[in-house]
């Protein structure tokens, strides 16, 4: 599903002395199937934006498009549960949102809500419990005796039990160890090129941004601050550095490299190994002439 | 999240009404609430309403926020005064529809009444307007000292009433985040049966208890680990003091009573 969002923007307690705006002006279109990194320091409107993905919040002002689906001040779609079916939220820290008696039950409950029938709620959690790293003896156990990474794993095929086409992901990898940071974020990417998903991922992280996303936006106290491809944006350190983020680790390397010896590798979203031998054939070359 | 942000309705301001102490503000209400109900003259309750509105407006507090702590009582107000133009029967007929009569005595004592209720809300609501909760928190603790000698938990209570003050906006935030992530995965809280909204609230509940119990655990142990052991030869970061302020309506509040007590008939 496309995703459009037309000169959107949403003040918080409209109308009273606490008035907040949190989206000012916000136009961008995120086409179908791509990978999205949407990259802000606290209080860039990263949630909010979320929020109207989802129909949770309408626009002050402007039009939000989500496939079928219009969001404008005046009117929220009719079929909003049909929305909220296609488009998969996981929230910050959602394992915050289990309740159920049994880990099985709570990733039953969201394609329980969507009219999902019960054999096929069985089969899809036969599918996603080993996708999102759980054992099946965890099924019948209850969610709070887990631990956080495994309740945290829960949640998330609870969201991906409904099979979303879109799938949003707001800091999805906050709060776990890096080891479970790093499975975590293959394991989206890898259901993202599997399902032919749609995958937003809202992120402090510049390195998770540049090895998954294909495009990249940066916002700013509630509006655009930059977008484009991530060997783009990311070469751009002033302009980084003025909303207090940083370019990933391995821009800066390349930069110090290029300050030291004088040759300049250009950042094309190389891995380790592929940096590693243009250094090689730049010493190499160095060696023999 | 809305207007529950904000906690009680407290107006920031930097008024007289505002700077005075807690403890003042509370002793006159106290007694304002008694003495309300002694007022039986024109120029007594002139008094009192003259005390009451001069006490609004230096408060500054925007009129359209104590119309507002005034709402749910209006009714009350107009009940009364209704009642009161059926009921009382007494002074000379002044109107006759049918069956019903009505007396003078019915319209002055409904006024009296309505007027009562109003300087009451009033006078309290600006208490709560113009003082913070963790203010009036501290006042009751120091007020309720005396009770310490009969073993009662005075600065346990308080610290139970200000850190509940605290969390509310917290717990507000958290079912807003709730609620909006089990709405995200399909429950629907407003439309529907009743029976199935009632249970709709299960997914919302069962967490919210669950973080409740577990920032009130990291809460306790923060608190510990900071060396908090209960009340005990515990100093204050914000001391209250009785200022020339509180002195100056003490004494005007005493004239009030006096004027009062001397113009209300007996």
């Amino acid at each position: 599903m496309d995703i459009t969002f037309k000169n959107v923007s949403y003040i918080y307690q409209a109308n009273s002395p606490f008035a907040h705006k949190a989206i000012d002006d916000l136009s961008f279109h995120i086409p179908s199937g791509s990978f999205v990194a949407v990259i802000g320091h606290t209080g860039s409107g990263k949630s909010t934006l979320i929020q109207h993905l989802n129909g949770l919040v309408k626009p002050t002002a402007g039009e939000v498009t989500i496939g079928d689906f219009h969001l404008t001040p005046e009117q929220k779609p009719k079929n909003m549960k049909e929305l909220r079916s296609r488009v998969g939220v996981v929230f910050q820290y959602p394992e915050h949102q289990l309740f159920e008696e049994t880990v099985e039950k709570d990733i039953a409950f969201g394609p329980e809500n969507f009219g999902v029938s019960k054999s096929e709620i069985k089969h899809r959690i036969q599918q996603i419990t080993p996708a999102v790293g759980l054992t099946e003896e965890l099924l019948e156990r209850s969610p709070f005796e887990l631990s956080g990474g495994q309740m945290r794993r829960v949640a998330i095929a609870g969201v991906l039990a409904v099979r979303p086409d879109v799938l949003v992901l707001d800091e999805p990898t906050a709060g776990l160890d890096p080891r479970g940071q790093k499975e975590m974020m293959k394991m989206f990417y890898q259901l993202h090129q599997e399902q032919g998903l749609t995958t937003i991922l809202v992120t402090h992280s510049m390195e998770d941004a540049v090895k998954y996303a294909d495009h990249v936006i940066i916002l700013n106290k509630g509006t655009k601050y930059m977008e484009g491809k991530p060997e783009a944006v990311f070469t751009q350190k002033k302009a980084l550095n003025k909303v207090q983020l940083d370019v990933p680790e391995m821009v800066q390397f390349l930069n110090q490299f290029q300050t030291k010896l004088g040759k300049e590798i250009p950042f094309d979203r190389q891995s380790i190994k592929q940096v590693a031998q243009s250094i090689q054939q730049i010493i190499k070359g160095a060696e023999s002439s | 999240m809305n207007n529950s942000l904000i906690i009680g309705q407290y107006v920031p301001g930097n008024s007289i009404v505002h700077r005075l102490d807690p403890r003042t503000k509370i002793t006159i209400i106290f007694f304002f609430v008694f003495i309300v109900f002694f007022a039986n003259t024109l120029i007594s309750y002139g008094i009192l309403t003259i005390f009451a509105l001069t006490s609004m407006i230096t408060s500054r507090v925007p009129i359209r926020f104590i119309l507002k702590g005034l709402t749910p009582v209006w009714f009350l107000i107009v009940f009364t005064f209704i009642l009161h133009l059926f009921v009382t029967k007494e002074g000379t007929l002044i109107f006759h529809l049918s069956i019903f009569k009505f007396y003078s005595g019915g319209v002055i004592q409904g006024l009296a009444i309505s007027v009562r209720f109003f300087l009451l809300i009033l006078v309290t609501s600006l208490l709560t307007l113009t003082t913070t909760p963790i203010e009036i928190t501290d006042a009751i603790e120091d007020m309720l000292h005396p009770l310490n000698k009969i073993k009662f938990p005075v600065h346990e209570l308080a610290l139970m009433m200000s850190i509940s003050l605290r969390f509310i906006p917290t717990l507000m935030q958290e079912t807003d985040k709730i609620s909006k992530a089990q709405a995200s995965r399909g429950v629907d809280f407003r439309t529907g049966p009743i029976k199935d909204r009632a249970k709709a609230v299960v997914p919302l509940l069962v967490p919210l208890f669950v973080s409740a119990f577990k920032r009130a655990e990291e809460l306790a142990m923060a608190m510990e680990a900071r060396g908090y052991h209960g009340g005990e030869g515990r100093t204050k970061l914000r001391e209250l003091k009785i200022g020339k302020h509180d002195i100056l309506i003490y004494i005007l509040f005493a004239f009030v009573i006096a004027i009062l007590f001397y113009t209300r008939s007996y």
